[in-house]
């Protein structure tokens, strides 16, 4: 029987090494020389941590939330064949991962990423095998043109009339690069992919290579993904001593060599001027395209750039062939699309999906719903590029098109779920808090326009919005969009422009009424405590920091407006509900 | 700062062993960055010495990465999601838990030098929202009460190891 403990990234935050470590003292007690292994994310991250047992006949037993203090009844019950029933998982699970179609994340939560004896037996490099073997680069070039993929790190350009430019050009020396600084807040497919199933990423890069004709490739990564660059080194180095990757490659003339470069955090590296500009040693500001880095690129040679998730795909496309990948998806849109589910959502977690799926789909089937069952809002695509989508259009389909129709984007797979306490000019507030911090400072509309629109949502949460700074946030928000010469200033009004587009309501309540109707912006609060329901225990007026409370014990607290300060403690620490808030 | 031999031979290894790759600059300092924590000023300019980069270029990339310090930071650093998730699910309060309890805010490092907080866009532990990083220990569904007793552990440690 084999036994394999999730180990990711977020499984280890969840406590899975822990479990995983008495898993295997426990066997080394009992004698019992069962394979343990350790694999990635499966991407049921609200189960973390999982450990499943696999009988030889396939025969699986999959226990979800496992603690280190559960082991033992667990691995009692295996070995007395009676496994334990109590932590089993809700067969209900499996059905939500049935609506998933699995093409990057095929391997992720299935081998042990830090064996490629393992990639391979689930056909790993066969596909790039096909390739130097049996197909010219015009070919394989040709294979991924018929499966119509696009990038999966957000623009969605076409990948082979990227490679095509690439391989068309003249120069000797030529680079792949793969572009794994994930920077979008509440986005982690890309660094699932890297822990779970690092060589299908090395796989894809080796086939960019022999179809544009590159010799070396550089996989960026964000540095704070130290377990993604751990997994990597190893995967390059097994790659290496099967000389998987070097020259002679399955013995033809086909030579690849493959190296890490961690970022040193910098959102900006996201675009791929600037991360060429990184990995150069300079500081990552990006520069006027054309020429495209396909022209002139690292070291000015011709470079192809894409998205982690864009080269896991690569070897399926290959060996299923490119019209089996573009049998899937909608119109423009083929192929499957990886979304971080996270926010306000029950099933947190990976999710892969076909391109057309609804998000009332991923949401409330895959996803579950919303927390408490509370009312879904929003939900907030593409990150700080991206933008929020309301109620109204929840069946939407996810697809580069429709997505963009409602001015938001698809971008690298967040996304955020948020229910009626969610305040939309908070989060947009929020953003743009992001944007305005990682502007690399180069264009004048994104330095200073981020700035003034922080400034104007700032006041408008703060209470002091003035009549007509809704007009002032969408010109300026069209003017950074005009100004800017990368992605970063190009999108950074996204999420102001798309909750003006859809909420402007909730902004007039901020400016007008002075009063937030989510109940998040401190300053338009108004608390008061309702002296029918006060038992007079005087917890309030304890904890209050600027003694704005009074009462005794015989008489009904009160809040003195003057005083207050808005900070909810009282109404946090009432033990009857008896402080309210509007 | 650099104090012994010891450091400054360190230095001269690392910048040693990426002499002949162009455009290493930012693995130089990362690596640096290991050996002393932070990049203290004078290191800053041996290596530009060492390099013939000029200073002016290394102090632009030093300072354009946030992941490079110019000052020390305490024992313990804390790294507060920021991201997206977290924000939604109350990363606020988390920070305001945090300057309670220890008086720093985001970048500032507490008078005894024990505790350092740092905000981070995001760490990637999405689903366990909101989340900290203590070190190389990852706190997920966080809540104010569970943050104080982390801390409060973590002084507590410290002050029996004084005792």
């Amino acid at each position: 029987m084999k036994i394999v403990v999730g180990l990711g990234s977020c499984g280890i935050a969840a406590g899975a090494q822990k479990v995983y470590d008495k898993i295997k003292r426990q066997l080394d007690v009992r004698g019992a020389n069962n394979q343990l292994e350790p694999v990635g994310c499966i991407g049921m991250c609200y189960l973390e941590p999982i450990v499943e047992f696999i009988e030889e006949d396939g025969n699986k037993h999959t226990y979800t939330k496992v603690t280190p203090d559960i082991v033992d009844e667990i691995l009692e019950g295996i070995f007395e064949d009676n496994p334990c029933k109590k932590h089993l998982i809700n067969p209900i699970e499996w059905d939500k991962l049935q609506k998933q179609k699995r093409i990057a994340l095929k391997n992720c939560g299935v081998i042990d990423p830090e064996n490629i004896h393992q990639y391979i037996e689930h056909d790993g490099y066969e596909a790039v095998k096909k390739c130097i073997q049996k197909m010219t680069p015009k070919e394989v070039i040709e294979e991924i043109k018929v499966s119509n993929i696009r990038g999966r790190g957000g623009a969605g350009f076409p990948t082979w009339f990227k490679w095509n430019a690439a391989m068309n050009n003249n120069g000797n020396t030529k680079y792949i690069v793969c572009n794994a600084d994930e920077g979008d807040p509440g986005a982690f497919m890309d660094r699932s992919i890297l822990e779970g199933d690092p060589h299908a990423v090395i796989e894809g890069m080796m086939i960019a290579g022999y179809a544009i004709g590159a010799q070396e490739g550089v996989i960026y990564v964000r540095a704070e993904y130290p377990l993604a660059i751990v997994r990597l080194q190893k995967a390059i180095l097994q790659a290496k001593e099967l000389n998987l990757l070097g020259s002679n490659i399955f013995d033809s003339t086909f030579q690849f060599d493959l190296k890490i470069k961690a970022g040193a955090g910098a959102f900006v590296c996201g675009e791929e001027t600037a991360l060429i500009a990184s990995l150069e040693g300079e500081r990552g500001m990006p520069r006027l395209k054309p020429p495209f880095p396909a022209e002139k690129g690292l070291w000015q040679q011709s470079t192809n750039i894409n998205n982690v998730e864009t080269f896991a795909n690569i070897p399926w496309i290959i060996n299923q062939g490119g019209k089996s990948f573009a049998d899937i998806g909608v119109d423009n849109s083929k192929g499957t699309k990886v979304f971080a589910l996270t926010g306000k959502i029950k099933d947190g977690g990976l999710v892969e999906v076909p391109m057309g799926t609804s998000l009332r789909e991923i949401i409330f089937d895959i996803g579950g719903g919303i927390i408490n069952d509370k009312e879904f809002k929003a939900v907030q695509l593409g990150g700080p590029s991206g933008g929020c989508i309301p109620k109204e259009l929840l069946d939407t389909s996810v697809d580069y098109e429709s997505i963009n129709q409602t001015g938001a984007i698809m971008g690298s797979g967040g996304m955020v779920v948020m229910d009626d306490t969610t305040c939309m000019v908070d989060m947009a507030k929020f953003f743009l808090d992001f944007t305005c911090k990682e502007s690399c400072g180069k264009c004048i509309h994104c330095r200073l326009g981020t700035k003034r629109m922080l400034e104007i949502l700032t006041r408008i949460t703060d209470g002091k919005g003035q009549d007509g700074d809704i007009e002032l946030l969408e010109d300026l928000g069209t003017g950074i969009k005009e100004g800017s010469l990368c992605g970063l200033g190009q999108t950074a009004p996204n999420p102001v422009l798309s909750t003006i587009k859809y909420f402007r309501e909730e902004y007039e309540r901020h400016i007008i009424d002075k009063t937030c109707p989510a109940k998040q912006c401190k300053a338009l609060l108004t608390h008061k405590i309702l002296e029918k329901k006060c038992i007079n225990c005087g917890l309030c007026l304890r904890n209050c920091s600027v003694e704005a409370i009074t009462g005794s014990k015989k008489e009904a607290h009160r809040i003195h407006s003057e005083k207050c300060i808005q900070c909810g403690i009282c109404f946090e620490v009432c033990p009857v509900g008896a402080v309210s808030v509007y | 700062m650099l104090c012994c031999k010891e450091n400054g031979d360190k230095i001269e290894a690392i910048i040693e062993k990426h002499r002949n790759n162009p455009g290493s600059i930012i693995t130089i300092l990362q690596e640096v960055q290991e050996v002393f924590n932070y990049l203290p000023k004078d290191v800053l300019a041996i290596i530009a010495e060492k390099t013939k980069i000029k200073p002016a270029k290394i102090y632009g990339v030093a300072t354009f990465y946030k992941q490079f310090r110019l000052n020390p930071i305490g024992k313990y650093l804390i790294l507060l999601c920021q991201g997206t998730a977290c924000h939604v699910n109350g990363s606020k309060k988390i920070e305001e838990t945090l300057y309670d309890e220890l008086k720093i805010k985001d970048g500032e490092t507490t008078e005894d030098g024990l505790f350092t907080l740092n905000n981070v866009a995001c760490l990637g532990c999405c689903s366990l929202s909101p989340v900290m990083m203590i070190n190389e220990e990852t706190y997920g569904s966080l809540t104010p009460e569970h943050v104080a007793e982390i801390i409060r552990e973590l002084k507590n440690k410290e002050n029996r190891q004084v005792v």
